[in-house]
């Protein structure tokens, strides 16, 4: 189930040379809930964090991470990877209650 | 009028606000202690890991506990037949361990990630990487989460 | 005040005594502005260098601090020695116009003598004598802590300084407490100043992207010159972070690293590090960032009359409140600085001719205030000074007036380390507590604080300033505190070197768990409630007309 959570994804380049580092940076809005904090009634709030990204380049891998509570609120992520061929970029953010927040951008490969 | 110091004051004078602001208001009883010894024992299946080739920039002195920026880079060739797989981050004086695991590839070009995490209080960041021919290496960094106020 | 003649006189007497070293130079010299400008120049590039100003337009004085402790590597090394062992370092004779410039030795005497030092205007005389002299070899360089701390530079949100240092050109700048004006004010200033505003090592906090620019190339004597900029890293830190929430600092060693490489590749043969990290942590940073040839240190206000060399970097530290200007001769030839000479001018302010330019404009900056900022509000009949590790006269005065008029147990004031003397005898006026306390955040608190968390509170400077480790430290000084006696042992870890915690002037033990009336100033938090320090401490001196704060003896230091 994708939301309508819209990431910012940056890429340092538009176009790049094959064998070239492409730098992708990424801002997702999410509270990133510890399950660790109690509210005003002293209850404890449920965790609910985005546990795991990926970016795939056509389909394949080229990075991903799994986040623990220890990752801020509104996650951030900087990597890079390697431009093979032009495509498409996705980028994907996996919640705790089983939805995901998906991003594309586009890279031309020369 | 003497006001008692509640949280708010707390914070304006600055001080442990990143404690008890970071993992919520009240941090859980810690019914454990801190397990990065056994997070790091279980990602390298008991190696112990080589010190070097992993370097970690974070700041010395975090500006804000809630949000610490932090970049691990691994030197290795990152070629399909050398390359490094996945590199674990830890924190010893977070109420849990755990920060995060980042995934390469080849297709990755460069074992480098950068993202921003949250730290309780002073205390080490240790990072362990693991290539595809199953050997591990380790950094650490110590970042000091302060009150601040008195500079200039 | 002894007459201008008298006083040339005296610096002749003084000459007379004469050892060696860099002082011979100095007290040989007859206490004109030509003798202090005298220079045998060398080389193809002369770098001018000024820093931590802190808004003084006028000469001031300001004695430098009896104590001023080293940790780790540090220990014993320049600038950590004050009074005797610095003089004996440097071969300074007692009481010459260096002793007086460089130490606190017979301070209140010798002000007397030699008068105050600093003043745009005089500054400006001294920039034009050198620029007549070197022509395009020259670059002069800001370090920063310029645009704030004094009443115009306040009320003007810093526009006096800035309107002031456009008539001196410089070629570039950096920055720390020029950021507490804010984000936006501070953009708005960097877009009209005409020169660069450096700081490699300032990112922002969303996307992680550079805020100003790093670096310019400057061709000087036909060397092709490379500055980069560095902020203070600990500015979001040490100063409000709600008024830059934008901005994240830092030390970003191994940007600058990339700064270097990327200025050596565009042609740097001179690689000069305008920086605002504070000495010590430029002193490792020389060690651990190769290809910098000179570093212009600031923010710890050290002022050495001698370069300091790691490995092949030169480190310049020109002191504050305008009480110096830094001069350096480099001989660069094939991107190697083959030779240079170096000289620390002190602004004696009834040896240099004032520039008419540079005062007008001065003039015209204060006149709207200048009734205003001269009304004496009262006397002191003991030497006000700030310098010093952990305490210092001025702020036992600030600290006095906060216990009074706040009604409160223990006071708490910054270790902020600008802030002019007062000699004794001098009528206070509006304006000299305007130059301790101006800041764009002086609400003075009052609140109840347990035992413990005061423990926690002086535990966390501490090791802010006595972390063996540069990097870690902040700069500044230890809070001060009213009210309140403690033991601090500098040579214990983070956390275990504050004791003996005692309330004063009884002496009964903190109680941990016991909550204590504190009142304070210059918090970082937004939101802090309370009336301006300035407010405070006027209305207390105002009420006492006589103030005589001594070196209190409530701080007990071991480990140094």
């Amino acid at each position: 189930m994708a939301t309508n959570v819209r990431p910012r994804i940056r890429l340092d380049k538009k176009q790049a040379k094959k064998g070239e580092l492409v730098e992708v940076k990424a801002l997702v809005s999410h509270v990133m809930e510890t399950g660790q904090r109690r509210d005003a009634s002293g209850k404890i709030v449920p965790r609910k964090i985005l546990n795991k990204f990926v970016c795939t380049v056509n389909g394949k891998e080229v990075f991903a991470a799994d986040f623990e509570p220890a990752v801020s609120a509104n996650p951030y992520i900087q990597f890079k990877f390697k431009a093979q061929e032009s495509g498409k970029v996705v980028l994907t953010w996996f919640d705790d209650d089983g939805s995901t927040i998906v991003g594309e951008e586009s890279i031309a490969v020369s | 009028m003497i006001a008692a110091l509640n949280r708010r004051q707390a914070l304006a004078i600055g001080v442990s606000a990143a404690t008890t602001a970071i993992l919520g208001g009240s941090v859980l009883p810690a019914a454990a202690a801190n397990d990065y010894e056994d997070l790091i024992k279980k990602f390298t299946g008991g190696k112990v890991p080589t010190v070097g080739r992993v370097k970690i920039d974070a700041p010395e002195i975090a500006e804000n506990g809630n949000t610490v920026p932090m970049t691990i880079m691994v030197e290795s060739p990152m070629t399909p037949a050398s390359y490094v797989t996945e590199v674990l981050v830890v924190a010893d004086g977070n109420p849990r361990a755990g920060v995060a695991t980042f995934r390469f590839t080849p297709d990755s070009g460069i074992a480098e990630a950068n993202t921003r995490i949250r730290l309780a209080s002073t205390q080490w960041l240790h990072v362990v990487a693991k290539t595809n021919d199953g050997a591990f290496f380790m950094a650490k960094k110590e970042v000091k989460v302060t009150i601040g106020g008195c500079g200039g | 005040m002894i007459s201008r003649r008298e006083f040339v006189q005296v610096a002749a007497a003084v000459a007379a005594l004469v050892p060696g070293g860099w002082s011979r130079s100095f007290a040989q010299q007859r206490m004109t502005q030509a003798e202090l400008l005298k220079f045998n120049s060398v080389g193809n590039v002369t770098l001018v260098h000024v820093a931590d100003i802190h808004g003084q337009l006028l000469p001031v004085y300001f004695r430098e601090p009896t104590v001023n402790l080293g940790v780790g590597e540090a220990k014993g090394l320049v600038p950590h020695l004050t009074g005797r062992a610095l003089l004996d370092h440097y071969k300074i004779p007692a009481k010459s116009q260096a002793a007086y410039a460089l130490s606190a030795e017979d301070f209140a005497a010798l002000a007397k003598s030699y008068g105050r030092i600093g003043g745009l205007d005089r500054i400006a005389t001294i920039l034009k004598s050198i620029r007549a002299e070197r022509g395009n070899r020259v670059l002069f360089l800001d370090g920063g802590d310029t645009w704030q701390n004094s009443y115009t530079s306040l009320q003007t949100k810093g526009q006096d300084m800035v309107d002031c240092m456009a008539l001196l050109k410089p070629d570039a700048m950096t920055g720390h407490w020029e950021f507490t004006l804010g984000e936006a004010r501070v953009k708005e200033i960097v877009d009209t100043l005409g020169f660069p505003f450096l700081a490699q090592n300032v990112r922002d906090t969303e996307w992680n992207e550079p805020v100003f620019k790093s670096s310019v190339m400057l061709d000087r004597g036909g060397v092709r010159v490379g500055v980069i900029g560095q902020a203070l890293p600990y500015t979001a830190i040490a100063n409000p972070r709600w008024m830059i929430p934008n901005w994240s600092f830092g030390i970003r060693e191994d940007d600058l690293r990339k700064e270097v490489a990327n200025v050596r590749k565009d042609g740097a043969e001179l690689v000069v590090l305008l920086s605002h990290n504070g000495f010590d942590l430029d002193r490792k940073l020389a060690s651990r960032v190769a290809g910098i040839d000179v570093i212009l240190a600031a923010h710890t206000h050290d002022a050495l009359p001698e370069v300091v060399r790691v490995g092949k970097t030169l480190l310049v530290a020109s002191g504050s409140h305008g009480k110096f200007v830094s001069r350096l001769d480099l001989d660069v030839r094939n991107g190697e600085v083959k030779d240079f000479r170096f000289k620390l001018i002190p602004v004696f302010a009834d040896a240099i001719e004032p520039n008419a330019e540079m005062a007008a404009k001065i003039r015209s900056i204060r006149a709207p205030h200048e009734a205003m900022l001269g009304e004496v509000i009262g006397k002191t009949d003991t030497l006000l000074y700030r310098r010093g590790n952990f305490n210092g006269t001025l702020d036992n005065l600030i600290c006095d007036a906060m216990l009074e008029e706040r009604d409160a147990q223990i006071a708490l004031s910054p270790g902020f380390r600008w802030g002019n003397s007062l000699l004794p005898g001098q009528s206070i006026t509006r304006e000299d507590i305007y130059n301790a306390t101006a800041i764009s955040y002086p609400a003075a608190y009052r609140l109840t604080m347990s035992g413990a968390r005061l423990k926690e509170v002086l535990e966390d400077v501490a090791d802010n300033i006595f972390n063996p480790d540069p990097y870690y430290q902040q700069g500044g000084d230890m809070v001060r505190v009213g009210g309140l006696a403690y033991t601090i042992d500098i040579g214990k870890p983070a956390g275990q070197r504050i004791s003996g915690l005692t309330l004063r002037p009884r002496g009964e033990p903190i109680d941990p768990a016991k909550d204590y009336v504190v009142a304070g100033w210059a918090s970082v938090n937004e939101g802090t409630e309370g009336p301006p320090i300035w407010d405070v401490t006027m209305n207390y001196i105002k009420r006492k007309g006589t103030v005589a704060p001594v070196e209190a003896d409530h701080i007990r230091v071991l480990g140094s």
